[in-house]
Order: structure tokens, then sequence, then C-alpha cells
């Protein structure tokens, strides 16, 4: 939908893939062309390549953009793409599988110089003690061609660490089809801030400043805002340096984001990993920046190279941008999918909303539950906090369970509003809420 | 795999029970819409999911009834890609108009990145129609042909 909005304003011609599921909504009727790759199951739809890049082939269409979820990151698409002389709106096979592979990419960030968490890949239990002496607990045991939390397994003593590694072993295996994992020293408080990179595949690399996305619950971003708050400038300044020299070394192509632990404790920073794709949360950084990301990765993939130099990128005022999910906090944020019967965006001063969703539209429950994006912008973080609660309040969706109410308790949270939350902010909150509840039921 | 009437049965004990308003459920080519307040429905899709009617011994291959004759099924794509109406260039079509079909019957192919998959008639009767151009793409769910069903 994001893309073809750009596409749209560059007059670029749009051909929408869509699941059997996915036919009639909101970008379906928006692109010039729909066509219908399978039914809803991913699997049989999205997930196919080859499906994928035959319809790209048949409707004579030049480029594929991936967006931001299934293939966006899998090098096989990039591959075939390659061999058929379709365009991939992103960087080549070889990078996406560069940093796809966690090791591989640790690898890139050390022979770049910049910092990793101490950790090591381990291939047996035995192994694993050993290192994990080394390292220290906590420690993370993290699968090797993982994300999004799933393989991922927290271990507080060295004992449990042979029965913590099996299951995330097994989870990785079942989830990503690799069931190599590898630790790493648990960060006690780590902020989650991330740079926005572009680079034009020989080199040549700019970034468009940074993200703070802290405030997760089980490694599921909810708000994410720009510039990270509090942060010294020689802390920035070293992040923004870091991530344009892992880009460059990479030749990397395209729009990425490398991601880092900051530590709170330490004043320091460890890279984590780096996103091939363009992220769900960048409308914050065009917000401030004033650049379509979309246009800039077509540019690049057009051949176009930067068309932005470093000194172009001036930043103004902060942006904040929270995901409405159709999920139940009250129930352990349980998915909830359904009917949309009713729904009004804001549209304030401001205010920016990405959304699929309008009255009628259906939540399928085989895809993730994010109905749409509200970004505030402002002159400054308390004025983007404010409208960003003023468009949460006016905003209403009846027949699905949202995240709403939680993003309201987020946003006027004292140490949210302080800034510079850690990533077990949202834990806290959580818990905090449900001790209020109890008291207040026991009273 | 089918579904009977006790399969059915549970299901609606299920929905009852949860906090949804509406199920709608496909396996191996049956579609069941079950709406809180509303009668439930077994029926096939919008032209499109290779539907069944009447259980066919053949989940997923058999064609829905076309809207207009209760007797004239749809031959649905059962993927995106390249539709041909011969096994090679210049040889003689599978089906013309007017043939008989089998339910295995293959009436067509259907291409994607060189990988040829057959396409059944998934009914015994006469074609009665043919929708799809040769070489055209076809999309998963389209209608490529029309069968009136034989007694």
């Amino acid at each position: 939908m994001r893309i073809i909005r750009t596409c749209r304003r560059l007059q670029i011609e749009t051909v929408l893939a869509a699941s059997a599921v996915d036919r009639d909504s909101l970008p379906a009727r928006l692109a010039d062309r729909t066509v219908c790759i399978g039914p809803s199951r991913p699997a049989d739809s999205y997930l196919k390549v080859d499906t994928i890049v035959h319809a790209a082939l048949a409707t004579k269409s030049e480029a594929i953009h991936p967006g931001y979820g299934f293939l966006s990151e899998r090098a096989a698409l990039a591959k075939v793409c390659e061999a058929e002389g379709v365009i991939f709106i992103g960087p080549t096979a070889a990078q996406l599988e560069a940093v796809g592979d966690k090791l591989r990419a640790r690898a890139q960030a050390e022979a770049a110089d910049v910092p990793v968490v101490p950790g090591s890949a381990v291939a047996s239990a035995p192994q694993a003690v050993a290192a994990a002496r080394l390292i220290g607990v906590p420690l993370l045991v993290k699968a090797v061609g993982g994300g999004g939390g799933r393989g991922m397994k927290r271990v507080d003593r060295l004992e449990d660490l042979p029965a913590a590694m099996e299951l995330a072993a097994a989870e990785a295996g079942a989830a990503f089809g690799d069931a190599r994992v590898y630790l790493e020293r648990f960060i006690a408080s780590g902020r989650h801030v991330e740079v926005q990179v572009l680079g034009d595949g020989s080199g040549g690399v700019i970034h468009l400043g940074e993200r703070d996305c802290s405030v997760q619950r089980r490694y599921q971003k909810l708000v994410e805002e720009t510039p990270a708050p509090g942060l010294s400038a020689a802390l920035r300044d070293a992040l923004h340096a870091a991530a344009v020299r892992i880009t460059a070394r990479l030749s990397y192509r395209g729009a990425g984001t490398v991601e880092f632990l900051v530590d709170r404790e330490r004043d320091d920073f460890y890279f984590l990993e780096m996103n091939a794709r363009i992220q769900v949360e960048h409308p914050v950084t065009e917000a401030v920046t004033g650049v379509d990301l979309i246009a800039e990765q077509i540019a690049i993939a057009d051949g176009a190279g930067l068309r932005l130099a470093q000194a172009d990128i001036q930043s103004r005022g902060c942006a904040i941008e929270c995901r409405v999910n159709a999920e139940d906090p009250a129930n352990d944020f349980r998915p909830s999918p359904g009917l949309v019967r009713e729904v009004s965006w804001p549209s304030q001063e401001g205010i920016r909303v990405d959304t699929h969703i309008a009255p009628g539209s259906r939540v399928p429950p085989f895809y993730d539950s994010l109905l749409g994006k509200i970004i505030a912008h402002a002159p400054d973080r308390a004025g983007a906090v404010a409208r960003l609660r003023r468009a949460i309040a006016s905003t209403r969706l009846e027949g699905v369970h949202t995240n709403l109410a939680f993003h309201e308790t987020v946003l006027s949270d004292r140490e949210f509003e302080a800034g510079g939350v850690d990533t077990e902010f949202v834990a806290r909150l959580l818990e905090r809420q449900a001790g209020r509840t109890e008291y207040a039921s026991n009273g | 795999m089918s579904l009977t009437a006790a399969d059915v049965a549970e299901i609606m004990r299920l929905v009852e029970q949860s906090g949804f308003d509406e199920l709608t459920l496909e396996i191996d080519g049956i579609k069941l819409s079950l709406r809180r307040g509303a009668p439930a429905e077994l029926s096939s899709g919008p032209g499109l999911h290779l539907p069944a009617v009447g259980l066919p011994e053949t989940p997923g291959t058999a064609p829905a009834p076309a809207a207009a004759e209760p007797n004239v099924c749809n031959v649905a794509s059962p993927l995106l890609g390249t539709f041909y109406r011969a096994p090679k260039p210049g040889e003689p079509p599978f089906v013309e108009v007017g043939a008989q079909v089998e339910e295995e019957t293959v009436v067509a192919i259907i291409e994607v990145m060189k990988l040829m998959n057959s396409v059944r008639a998934g009914v015994r009767g006469t074609v009665t129609e043919i929708l799809v151009a040769d070489g055209a793409l076809a999309e998963f769910g389209e209608t490529l042909m029309r069968v009136r069903k034989a007694g």
C-alpha cells in the first residue's frame, strides 16, 4: 500500500500480487492491476518465489518490490530475479545471504571495526558450556538464521544451558529450517537503536539518522521514534559512523537498517544485525528528513545511484510511530482477527497514517496483526507525544480488539515521557498494570 | 479428507464456546462459513478455491457449479501460471468445446517458471466453454473452462 502510493506519485504502474483473501483489500483496489497468486496460506502464495516471478514476467513488470515481510530478505527471490532479468528492489542475493546469516553478519561487523556483543558460535552442549564460562551469565541463546525472538532463549544459570540450547535449536529448525545457534552476552539494560542507511551498491553510503525502538514486547516493536532521546552527541555520531562502515564494507545496495544494542549502564553500543529491507518503522525517518525512502529504493534499483549526499540529509523535529495491531492486551496480546466494521483514522496536523484497513476490511488469521501505523511529527518530542496521544484518542476501530489503549498507557507513562527507556520497559509496565489490577480487585 | 456432519457439529460447538462471531474454514476444497445467530452454510467458494459440492471423492479438484446453470461446473486454475491448451506447441489441444471428459481427464497445463502442472476436469461431462486464451496468464482460482455435468 505504502509502496503503491509512492509508485502512483512517480507514475509507475503497479501490479500487486495478492493471495485469495487479499484480493479485494485496499491495496488491491489502489494498484493498477492485482493478480491472485494463490490461496490464503502464505506457503501457497506469498512465499512462492517461482509464482511471484512468473506473475512479474507475465504482467511484463520490470521490477519487484518485496515489501517488508515474507520474501523481502530471501536471497532465493533475488537470485531468481537476477536470473530472469527482473529488477529486485533491494540488495543483491549475495548481500542478503551475507546479512541474513547472523554469524556472517557478525564477522562483517568485526571486520568493519564495529563492536559486537561478546558471544560465540556453538555446535555442541559441552562447547557451549565452555564458551558460556568466558561470556558470563546471563546470556542469550540465539538462532543463526533467526529473527523476531524465535529461537531465542535467556539463560541465567550455566546448568540450564544445555536444555535451553536444545529448545532454541528445535524452535529455530522449525521456524527457519536452520537449527544452528550461538551464544551472546545478555545486556541487563539495553536500548534498541537502529540506523537507516542507503547504499549505491559500490561502496557509496549515506545514513538518515537513527530510530529508537526500545518499546518492545517479546522482541516485537510497538513504538518507534527518532531521534533517539538522550543520547550523547558522541555516541550518536559513533552509531551513525559504525552503520555507514559496515554498509560500505558490504558495498550494500538499497535501503537497509543496522541495528544496535546501546548499553545504558556502560554508554556503549554493540552491533546486533542488519535488516536488508525497508522496515515497518521507516515513516519516522521520512517524517524528520522529508526523504521518501521507497522512492530512493526504486531510484537505486533503477541504476540512478544515490541522489542525495550526506549533507542533504537534515533532520527536523521529532517523530514517533505506534503500531496499531489487532490483538487483545487484556488476553496476553492474543491476535484478534475478524471483520473491521467501523474504522476512523485520525487526520490532524502533523499526523500520518499508513494502513490497509477500511470499513469492511477483514483481518485474516494467516498474516501478522498489524492494522496500521500512526506517525506523529512535531518540532520537539513532547509535542510529538502530545500529537500522537490526541491522534490515538480520535481513532475508532470496531470489530476487532486493538492495542490502542495500551499505546495510550505507554505514551502517558512517566518513564516513557522522560525518554530513553530500555527494552524491558514494556515488561515492567505490564507487571505494574497487573499489580494494580490485583490491588484493585483485592481492595 | 472429507468433513462429516458430525465434524461440522463439533466445529459449531467449538465456535459457540469461543469468543468469535464468525468462522471461515477451508480444508481441501471444502469451505465452511459459520456465523453466530445465522444458519451454518457449507458452500463452494465464489468461483475459486476448487470447491466441492456434495463432498467429491477427489477433494481439491472438483469444479464449482457456475452461477448461471446448476449443471455447469467451473474448472478453476489451481495456481497462477501460463495457461496452455496443448501438451506442446503445434500439437492438438487436450480438449475442444464439446469434448467428453472424465474426472481425471487432463484438460490443460499451467506452467509456472517452466514447471508444467496438469489441470484435470474434476467432473464427468461435456466441455461447454473455454474462457482463457492459449498462452495467457491464468490467476489462481480463475475459471478456465466450463463443463456440463453428465447424467
